[in-house]
């Protein structure tokens, strides 16, 4: 037993750190998070330099990390700088193509790696709910490849990723859990049409719609119909990378909450001194701790058997859920009005840690998945 | 990062669980598990059976007879302990009063106390508590005078101990008493050793709101203590309490008695029905029963990461605090629903079905007759050994700094 992170990963952490804090202060961020692009290129291209997408994939993939541990410690440091850019289509077109890609297709892993292809999932739709079975894009064979029809919802850096993976239905009922493929997508193809728009908590996203879009035989990715069980392990990782980023912002908000309960006075003394706050401080850092183990739980699960990785990770997301949450709301609370304003760095990371409970499953997605999962271990 | 226990530690676990399929009685650990009332004699067989083995003290130093375990080893013994069925052990002469006499006693303390405690001869309780002292634990106002006459050295007792648990099997208690009124209330307190049948000590028990009758008020008066029951250094009692709250707290989340209890009411919810469907099919019982075992499985990690911290040379202060109220509310919350999950069968209070050799009828499901009463005598846990609130104090201070 051991808690340790190996000192390459503490030194890819301090490296980040130390990066995110000189060159991604929160002047910087804001205007990055709240500009137009909802990303910045030449930092993005630095972040590769320093390794952070690598780490993220294996050696066999060009990477030089890519265990559960690896992702936790990137996302974790990029939580706590509130950092924008397209990690987490990285991670999750990168992860997909990694697992069932073609040696072509996952030579597109090498572009992703040096952040020259910005990436994105395109799988959730506005008839959907975070689920990963319910899918009515239709993929239909067409001469030479495939035809896709249908509209993509709320897709993370959708407006100026170029790579899209998105999942189609090419057999099937809408919830059947066959029948689902994956294809890679060009985000200028023909018959692409991105609504952009900025995001509550910084970034961007875009509505899809896609138009009889033409691809050729190889833009499937996996096998026909089965890729539901690629799309469930691709969002695992995004999963524990949403539940470490949300990590690395709390235990931000908990730093700025605890000094400013330390130097803001009222009554003549620091707001600190009085009970009301103390205790629910003192809850919060409880919760954190609980989110801590509950990220190590899922990273330590992510290359386990089915069953056990999936009910770590949804209890970890159910857990962040709540959580993120309530360091949120709780902070905002402790800070008093100044906490209400966007001048205070605090207000940008409570909407960045609610706003993950809307990403890749909210808390109760994830709590009816962990008791589906645990029932259909007891059988 | 590595959950895993290491090759040594996964084979003392097999040991572990292999002392406890020989050596358990199953009576007792059917009773534990039912959360039915333990007597006097379930408790001594089973710390009698830990003593022969040498795992009775495992908090000691091997000097003193302990095994010399790690944290970690503590954990898994816990642990393996309480998924087995095998009783709490009554920590109040081995867990307390045993490693304050080891590190604050004097040679003849030692040697005649501790081997009392091994081998059962003394049965201890603990005299901390008073009506006016309760979290506020430095206000105890029971007075020891100190006094020399023709019988000897000796302090004269007088005051009233209360919340005095299973003091109706103890002959010995250890008591925070009051030496010096003249100073902090911290700085004039006394640590004593006496013996529950001097004259003049009398106690009474109280019956708490499950019917049980575990804890009591003793009182002393003019109660004659030999000077050489003295503890350490006068007035220095506060220091060696402090020692015996914070000793070796890192399985005060008990993990293991909340797993065995999660398992229960995983049993009963899969029994008992509800809209025609097993009570586990209900959505909002099994959302409720989900978040406890996800918060466990949490706290699981937690704890373990407080045990490595400790077992890497770092001191478990604060931390256990934290422990402490997240795993009393775990507990508390499987044991809420274990008593939902009955139903209606949570109303019958049949106080003789409290017991392991009753023999009348069940009435409902078998975990119905004990599910109300444990749930109301477990509400003792976020107000002992420090209330929870106390505890939030101990993290706003020593851990937040404000």
């Amino acid at each position: 037993m051991n808690f340790e992170p190996t000192d390459d990963r503490r030194m890819l952490a301090d490296t980040l750190n130390r990066f995110v804090s000189e060159q991604y202060g929160f002047e910087t961020r804001n205007a990055i998070a709240y500009g137009d692009v909802g990303m910045a290129p030449a930092l993005w291209s630095q972040f590769a330099e320093l390794g952070a997408i690598g780490a993220l994939f294996s050696e066999a993939d060009g990477g030089f990390g890519g265990e559960g541990f690896d992702i936790a410690v990137v996302f974790e440091a990029l939580g706590r700088g509130l950092v924008v850019e397209p990690f987490l289509g990285a991670l999750l077109v990168g992860r997909a193509l990694a697992a069932v890609g073609t040696d072509a297709q996952k030579a597109r892993i090498a572009e992703l790696i040096d952040g020259s292809t910005i990436g994105a999932l395109a799988h959730d739709e506005p008839g959907s709910h975070y689920e990963l079975n319910r899918v009515s894009t239709r993929a239909e064979r067409s001469a030479g490849g495939w035809t896709l029809s249908g509209a993509k919802a709320v897709v993370v850096q959708g407006d100026h990723a170029n790579l899209l993976l998105v999942s189609a239905r090419t057999s099937g009922a809408v919830d059947s859990e066959d029948g689902i493929s994956l294809f890679l997508v060009p985000g200028d193809a023909a018959g692409v049409s991105r609504r952009g728009m900025g995001r509550m908590d910084g970034g961007r996203v875009a509505e899809i719609t896609l138009d009889n879009v033409q691809l050729g035989a190889d833009a499937l990715l996996g096998a026909e119909g089965q890729g539901l069980a690629t799309l469930e392990r691709t969002v695992g990782t995004g999963v524990l990378a949403l539940c470490a980023e949300a990590l690395g912002a709390m235990e931000v908000a908990k730093r700025d909450t605890l000094e400013y309960l330390q130097t803001r006075k009222q009554f003549g003394v620091a707001i600190g001194s009085f009970q009301a706050l103390q205790h629910r401080m003192a809850d919060l850092l409880l919760e954190i701790e609980q989110s801590r183990s509950a990220v190590i739980n899922a990273a330590a699960a992510l290359d386990g058997d089915r069953l056990t990785r999936e009910r770590a990770l949804s209890a970890a997301k159910a857990t962040i859920g709540r959580i993120g949450a309530l360091v949120a709301e709780e902070s905002i609370q402790m800070h008093g009005g100044i906490g209400m304003t966007w001048e205070l760095p605090l207000s940008h990371y409570a909407k960045r840690l609610v706003m993950i409970d809307h990403e890749l499953g909210d808390e109760d997605h994830h709590l009816a998945r962990f008791i589906a999962l645990g029932r259909e271990s007891a059988q | 990062m590595d959950l895993n226990f290491t090759p040594e530690e996964q084979a003392f676990r097999a040991e572990v669980q292999q002392f406890l399929e020989d050596k358990l009685p199953a009576a007792l650990a059917a009773k534990v598990k039912a959360g039915q009332r333990l007597s006097r004699e379930d408790q001594s067989e089973w710390h009698a059976l830990l003593n022969e083995r040498g795992w009775y003290a495992n908090h000691w130093p091997e000097a003193h007879g302990g095994p010399g375990w790690t944290p970690v080893q503590k954990f898994i013994f816990d642990n393996e302990c309480a998924l087995a069925g095998g009783p709490r052990i009554v920590p109040f002469g081995v867990n307390m009063l045993g490693p304050v006499l080891i590190k604050y006693g004097n040679e003849a303390q030692k040697n005649h106390w501790l081997p009392r405690i091994l081998s059962g001869e003394d049965w201890w309780c603990q005299g901390y508590s008073e009506p006016g002292a309760g979290s506020d634990l430095a206000s105890v106002k029971t007075t020891a005078v100190r006094c020399v006459d023709a019988q000897g050295d000796h302090y004269i007792v007088n005051g009233q101990k209360t919340w005095t648990t299973q003091g109706q099997h103890a002959n010995m208690i250890f008591c925070l008493v009051r030496t010096d009124r003249d100073v902090r209330p911290q700085a004039g307190i006394s640590f004593l050793l006496v013996d529950m049948n001097t004259p003049g000590v009398e106690m009474r028990p109280i019956r708490t709101l499950d019917g049980d009758r575990e804890v009591n008020e003793v009182f002393f008066t003019d109660v004659r203590v030999p000077a050489e029951n003295l503890v350490g250094e006068e007035n220095k009692g506060w220091t060696y309490a402090k020692y015996l709250l914070t000793y070796e707290r890192t399985g005060i989340a008990g993990v293991g008695f909340s797993v065995a209890a999660l398992e229960k009411l995983k049993a009963v919810a899969s029994r008992v029905q509800r809209n025609g469907l097993p009570l586990d099919q209900d959505p909002q019982f099994a959302a409720r029963m989900a978040k406890v075992e996800i918060d466990l499985e949490n706290m699981k990690t937690t704890n373990l990461r407080v045990i490595a911290a400790v077992a890497g040379g770092g001191v478990p202060g604060a931390e256990s605090s934290m422990l402490k109220i997240r795993g009393t509310e775990i507990r508390q919350e499987i044991l809420s629903l274990i008593r939902r999950a009955v139903g209606p069968y949570a109303l019958p209070f049949i106080e003789e079905a409290q017991y392991s050799d009753y023999a009348g009828e069940a009435v409902g499901p078998k975990e119905a007759a004990t599910a109300a009463a444990n749930y109301f005598n477990y509400r003792k846990l976020s107000i002992f050994g420090g209330s929870n609130e106390i505890q939030k104090n101990i993290i706003s201070k020593m851990i937040l700094g404000l």
